[in-house]
């Protein structure tokens, strides 16, 4: 049996502001992570990704990270993408301060 | 203080010039992020977690009050208000925009600064001694020597790809404050038969394969230095293993071969280049000297201090915590925490910044420093200005008075900022500051070094904290591991570790538990944490952390 695959986001950094940004089913960049297009088929999360990397004028360093559905779209399921969502934990700062 | 010559003034815009021109055609498409990461990286820029983030060099951690201004006016214009002191000496700024980087090193220059070499394979910024020119223990300033390998390791052709970064340390005084044994290269001024020389030390660094330098040689001249460096760094250029990133660094090399073949490949070589060094070397020695010859100091009386020690408790706790002895009769050098506790270690907001230039061009002969333990010092005050110096640093939130106690924390930037780290660093500094304020514990502990990394390349020092904590990813959740006996000094020795982790909840009361039982145990107040842990060993602290809760659980 091939093994289950988890569902996954495009993330990576815009170019000019280095801020965390998702793909969206309609091929933006969102700042939001419940608005990403959350892909659960393996060989469209190839493409999506390929996508991404073809623009190199956007965004830097796309990757496809786990993500899960939930009522508010898209969310992490490793703390690490958790505080990419957010920002810095230290103090309220960064995109959790700046984003609405 | 070092001022440019006309040549590093040149060197600097014609650099900035270049980044600016590569910048805009990474912008324009016509590069690629692969072509333009080196790069940016040849001048400090990183893409973090959340943004980009710019290193910026303060060789030998020395700054004058107009480049301090100028990181105040570069972390409100283009960054978010503050900066970030880390444990190299260096600033970062955690939020700057693609397109005003150019901006800010322009801005940079025009005080003398600049982000070359702090990120790369390459020679990394020189960092010394932060008592450099007050300590009472010193031999000779190590700033001259440090900025003398500054300017030869900058742009050097045949250092710009090396098999990994390289670090290089210099300690002025037998007391290690430099942490030279954690150093690629470590230097320490001694003197024999009253000529001034170098002890080197070759192989030291933290990271994932924690090692103490070892000596190369016990004496080497000063027209000797550079070529024999040189040779080290060549020696190393060729040995060192590039196969395998783990390996790369010279600790392994001298590790893999032994420091006695490498002392002799280092010998051969220092000997084939020896004679291309005509003694210029020696001659800008001399002149760079000048550039760190002492202050004037004023001769005044120190009645005023004497007289605000007895009658302000606040002022007393913060003089008995925060000053060290100035070779400079009537003197004192000034540390300033940027660890108030709840607050980010090594963090500085612009407002902080300019009140630190401020003090130091009315109080400090126009002096400050970083230490690589993420505090800013004022080396040389006078004592009769420093009750009105403290009054005020302490409207500023910058009084607190923790200088190695428990508070007083190396972290690295962690989770919070950095794409290596495994885990949060930061916020287990400020929980840890927090709860031993609120048991109005830390200065009866007394010495107590924590130092706290994010990953296992140790940015925190945490293999040399008395109490190191570890942060490491752990199946998907944040895992701290404990390493005790840990010496950043002369002394240097690598912490052993207690055994299995601790998750985010559990290790401020794991911590708690290793300070009770220090408590508990010591013979007294003189004995510290690490007399104490030298003692006795692991076996009480095992007990602490393993054996209560294990105890606890049953209850």
């Amino acid at each position: 049996m091939p093994k289950e695959f988890t569902p996954k986001v495009v993330t990576a950094n815009a170019l000019l502001e280095g801020d965390v940004v998702y793909q969206t089913v309609d091929d933006r960049w969102s700042r939001h992570l419940s608005e990403a297009e959350l892909i659960s088929d393996e060989a469209l999360a190839k493409l999506r990704l390929a996508q991404a990397e073809g623009q190199p004028e956007l965004v830097v360093g796309p990757y496809l990270a786990d993500a899960k559905p939930s009522d508010d779209g898209p969310q992490p399921t490793h703390f690490r993408e958790e505080f990419r969502r957010t920002g810095p934990s230290n103090y309220h700062h960064g995109k959790q301060a700046e984003v609405n | 203080m070092y001022s440019y010559s006309e040549f590093d003034a040149a060197f600097v815009a014609e650099r900035n010039h270049q980044f600016r021109a590569q910048v805009e055609r990474r912008i324009a498409g016509n590069l690629t992020e692969d072509e333009f990461k080196p790069l940016r990286l040849l001048n400090g820029l990183y893409l973090q977690l959340h943004a980009y983030m710019l290193r910026v060099a303060i060789p030998y951690g020395t700054l004058n009050a107009a480049q301090m201004r100028q990181l105040a006016h570069i972390a409100e214009t283009w960054d978010k208000g503050y900066g970030h002191f880390t444990t190299r000496q260096n600033i970062q700024f955690n939020w700057p925009e693609l397109r005003d980087v150019p901006e800010i090193l322009d801005a940079l220059a025009e005080v003398e600064m600049h982000a070359i070499q702090t990120s790369g394979n390459t020679i990394r910024n020189v960092t010394a001694d932060h008592f450099a020119g007050a300590a009472e223990d010193e031999i000779a300033d190590p700033r001259p020597v440090a900025e003398l390998l500054r300017q030869w390791t900058t742009d050097h052709p045949e250092f710009q790809f090396l098999p990994r970064k390289f670090k290089i340390a210099v300690t002025g005084s037998p007391n290690d404050r430099a942490v030279i044994k954690a150093h690629d290269i470590g230097l320490q001024i001694v003197e024999r038969d009253g000529e001034i020389g170098y002890r080197v030390l070759v192989g030291g660094g933290l990271g994932r394969t924690p090692m103490i330098g070892k000596v190369l040689s016990d004496f080497v001249s000063q027209e000797d230095l550079l070529p024999y460096v040189e040779a080290t760094v060549s020696v190393w250029n060729l040995l060192g293993r590039r196969d395998n990133k783990y390996k790369s660094r010279i600790k392994i090399t001298v590790h893999e071969h032994g420091i006695d073949d490498i002392r002799a490949r280092v010998q051969e070589r220092f000997e084939v280049i020896r004679p291309a060094f005509s003694g210029i070397d020696v001659a800008l020695f001399e002149d760079i000297k000048t550039a760190f010859a002492p202050p004037a100091f004023r001769q005044d009386g120190t009645e005023v201090f004497e007289t605000t020690y007895k009658t302000d408790p606040i002022f007393r706790s913060w003089a008995d915590t925060n000053l060290i002895a100035h070779k400079a009769p009537g003197y004192a050098i000034v540390q300033i925490s940027l660890k108030a506790h709840g607050a980010t270690p090594g963090d500085a907001t612009a407002d902080q910044m300019r009140v630190m230039a401020d003090l130091a061009e009315f109080y400090g002969h126009d002096e400050l420093r970083i230490s690589h333990e993420q505090n800013v010092i004022l080396p040389h005050v006078h004592k009769s200005n420093l009750p009105a110096l403290h009054a005020i640093l302490k409207k500023h939130g910058l009084a607190t008075a923790n200088i190695g106690l428990i508070s007083d924390i190396i972290a690295c930037p962690g989770m919070d900022y950095c794409a290596l780290a495994t885990a949060r660093s930061i916020p287990i500094a400020q929980q840890i500051a927090t709860r031993f304020d609120e048991l109005k514990l830390e200065h009866d502990i007394g010495e107590l070094k924590i130092k706290i990394s994010g990953c296992i390349n140790a940015c925190g020092h945490h293999h040399v904290g008395h109490i190191g904590i570890l942060g490491l990813d752990r199946a998907g959740v944040e895992n701290y591991q404990i390493t005790l006996g840990g010496d950043h000094t002369e002394n240097a020795t690598i912490g052993d570790r207690t055994g299995p982790g601790f998750s985010a909840d559990e290790i401020i009361p794991a911590i708690e538990r290793i300070v009770e039982a220090y408590l508990d145990q010591r013979q007294d107040r003189d004995e510290t944490f690490l007399e104490f842990y030298r003692r006795v060993g692991m076996a009480p602290f095992k007990t602490a952390l393993y054996e209560q809760e294990k105890s606890y659980a049953a209850e």
